[in-house]
């Protein structure tokens, strides 16, 4: 007989009990501690903090755990609960030239004041699974160090600059607008972008620089420096009059050097694409910068040749995982009063078929 | 501050409820005009109603009485957890009847019992423009309603009629805006769209899509059609089976796996009032009796 979805209350506390259950597994094994998660599965928390679009690895490493690793549950948590954070103020610009890196390497040249430091990569390693980890209780090994080089790491671009070989950025003071706080209209500017691609989905912005190296308007990028390391976070006080380091952040930027541009009146230069993330996370600054340079087609007076990584609106209306995968999944709910008014639609349609069918029949017979 | 101490009252802070606010105003003054509004991360998922739950949050104050619907439905199971939000973070009295509520969210209908002046209905949209399924790009939407160029709308509802020999859209019915903007109903069955010429507020919210805009009561909404193929509100071609009413929206149910079925009140507020009343449908005296 008719049994009305009643219970719905009920079922929705017994499904939280049943999923905080199988969050934490089997008793047998040894519950995950949040500074375990930060420590050892530090690239998720910086994904998750990249993407929630808030620095703090003990909050994400949090969200981790409380999302089982589904690391877009994780970024939608962060996101939430940054939306309910106050806002102090804006800090000043940080300043990646005077980055203290753990990692920066230029694909352009190949020596440069600072050097090439390889740092914590997996570029050369060799994907074999590595079975002694699977036993526990091995020592943290030994990493060679020296002592930090107080020489300056200036940026690769600079050089570039110095003879007028790449597009110069405008400096600007402005605060660029923020589209957690107010709503994305298009035509962005390049700001707004960036800050759109920055927490975009990983894997979403790596497909769109992808397209863009296979043809689906090309760039020809050169990594002219990837650079991973702590920045300072300066924040002017008012009441003091001077700006106050108020913490340290990690980040990784991506500066491209990519396809000329020139005219009969102006000399040929490079142009450049720009990528910067929270945290160790390299693959994103780098496509991040890809798309980058593909948007800005338009104020470099290249052609639109229908490319999706060349078309704003495309790029930015998707590139965001908790709305995508929020609209996605919507399709679970209920549905059932729409699908109840096609199906009335389609019978009254189908009838009508029938009789168009069944009518000139009875005519002939006639 | 609530009960639950952490959160300000109806959970988002008052700058953001202020800003809501004039978004609502804006749209009240503009009847069917979408406007953008920078709509926050709530603690649901965007497609699980955060449009709807922002423009309940800007219309609570602590006297209302507060009616969350789904399907029609004040116990599926998302009406019941956006509920569940507003007692824990508004501590707001909450109702199953249309007639005792303020302020009802609603998801893919509208009541049957008709609104008076002085409710809200709160709705949440999905995708709040209606010529995007013509035209995908929002710099080009925002164009045709500038310019009332709705040519390509009535194009499709005709290619409908050519291909189909009726328009086969069943629900997200378009409507026209005293003779201006074409809007998005959401997805209610085009059945509910008479009922938009009402005495209570209506208020749409888009939370992924940063959209709202809103009815005034007794703004005319007509439905797009043609002289010769009017507007046809479709409903299942049964009385109700638990309350007999022949009037109202009806859900199909599979009974067994014969093909037996049975039509019930999506409304179900509605359905159980009637029955209170001593109404009774086809099964009902089985279902008394069970």
């Amino acid at each position: 007989m008719y049994v009305a979805v009643k219970g719905g209350e009920a079922a929705i506390d017994n499904a939280h009990a049943w999923l905080a259950s199988e969050r934490r597994g089997d008793t047998d094994v040894a519950e995950l501690s949040i500074a375990q998660i930060r420590e050892q599965l530090s690239l998720a928390v910086n994904r998750v903090m990249a993407e929630g679009s808030l620095y703090d690895p003990d909050l994400a490493a949090l969200a981790i755990k409380q999302a089982r690793g589904d690391l877009i549950e994780a970024i939608f948590l962060i996101r939430a609960y940054r939306t309910t954070l106050p806002r102090f103020g804006l800090s000043n610009a940080i300043e990646t030239a005077d980055m203290a890196c753990d990692r920066r390497i230029s694909a352009t040249f190949k020596d440069l004041p600072g050097g090439q430091v390889l740092g914590p990569t997996f570029d050369y390693t060799h994907r074999l699974l590595d079975f002694a980890l699977a036993a526990e209780g091995g020592e943290r090994p030994e990493v060679a160090t020296r002592p930090a080089d107080p020489a300056p790491m200036p940026h690769v671009t600079g050089f570039l600059n110095r003879d007028d070989l790449i597009e110069q950025e405008p400096v600007g003071d402005d605060t660029p607008s923020d589209l957690t706080r107010e709503p994305l209209e298009f035509p962005a500017t390049r700001a707004l972008r960036l800050q759109s691609l920055s927490r975009g989905d990983e894997g979403f912005v790596l497909s769109m620089a992808y397209s863009t190296q296979r043809g689906y308007g090309r760039n020809h990028p050169f990594v002219g420096e990837l650079r991973v390391g702590t920045v300072a976070v300066e924040m002017d006080i008012p009441e003091l009059g001077f700006a106050v380091e108020i913490g340290e952040v990690q980040v990784t930027e991506c500066e491209t050097v990519n396809q000329f541009a020139g005219s009969k009146t102006e000399k040929p230069k490079f142009t450049r694409g720009y990528g910067l993330c929270f945290g160790h996370t390299e693959r994103k600054a780098i496509s991040m910068a890809l798309v980058d340079r593909a948007l800005r087609w338009k104020e470099l007076g290249e052609d639109n040749v229908g490319a999706p990584a060349q078309d704003e609106e495309f790029v930015l209306s998707h590139s965001d995982n908790i709305q995508a995968s929020g609209f996605l999944e919507h399709i679970k709910l209920p549905h059932y009063v729409d699908f109840q008014s096609e199906l009335e639609l389609v019978r009254k349609l189908r009838a009508e078929v029938e009789r168009s069918q069944t009518a000139p029949t009875q005519e002939a017979a006639e | 501050m609530t009960q639950s101490g952490q959160y300000n009252f109806a959970y988002l802070d008052e700058q953001t409820k202020r800003m809501i606010r004039r978004a609502l105003l804006k749209g009240l003054a503009i009847p069917g005009y979408q406007v953008p509004f920078a709509s926050r991360e709530m603690p649901m998922p965007y497609g699980w109603g955060t449009g709807g739950v922002q423009v309940t949050a800007a219309c609570l104050v602590p006297e209302d009485c507060l009616k969350v619907i789904d399907q029609g439905a004040d116990d599926t199971t998302n009406a019941v957890s956006i509920r569940k939000f507003f007692q824990r973070t508004a501590g707001v009295d909450v109702t199953e009847q249309t007639t005792a509520s303020t302020v009802i969210q609603t998801r893919h209908r509208i009541p049957e019992t008709p609104l008076r002046e002085g409710q809200i209905l709160v709705y949440q949209v999905p995708i709040p423009e209606p010529l995007r399924f013509i035209e995908p790009r929002e710099t080009e939407t925002r164009k045709m309603h500038a310019l009332a160029e709705y040519g390509l709308m009535h194009v499709k509802l005709y290619e409908d009629i050519a291909r189909h020999g009726a328009i086969s859209t069943a629900y997200a019915y378009p409507v026209s805006v005293e003779g201006r903007y074409v809007m998005d109903p959401s997805p209610i069955p085009k059945f509910d769209n008479p009922k938009m010429e009402m005495a209570g507020i209506q208020l749409f919210g888009a939370g992924r899509e940063q959209r709202i805009y809103a009815l005034p009561p007794y703004t005319r909404v007509v439905s797009l059609d043609f002289e010769d193929y009017p507007f046809d509100p479709m409903r299942a071609e049964h009385p109700c089976d638990m309350c007999g009413a022949e009037d109202t929206y009806l859900d199909e149910v599979i009974i067994d796996d014969a093909g037996g079925r049975m039509f019930v009140c999506s409304d179900t507020d509605h359905c159980t009032a009637r029955r209170a009343a001593g109404h009774r449908g086809r099964l009902a005296a089985t279902e008394d009796a069970a």
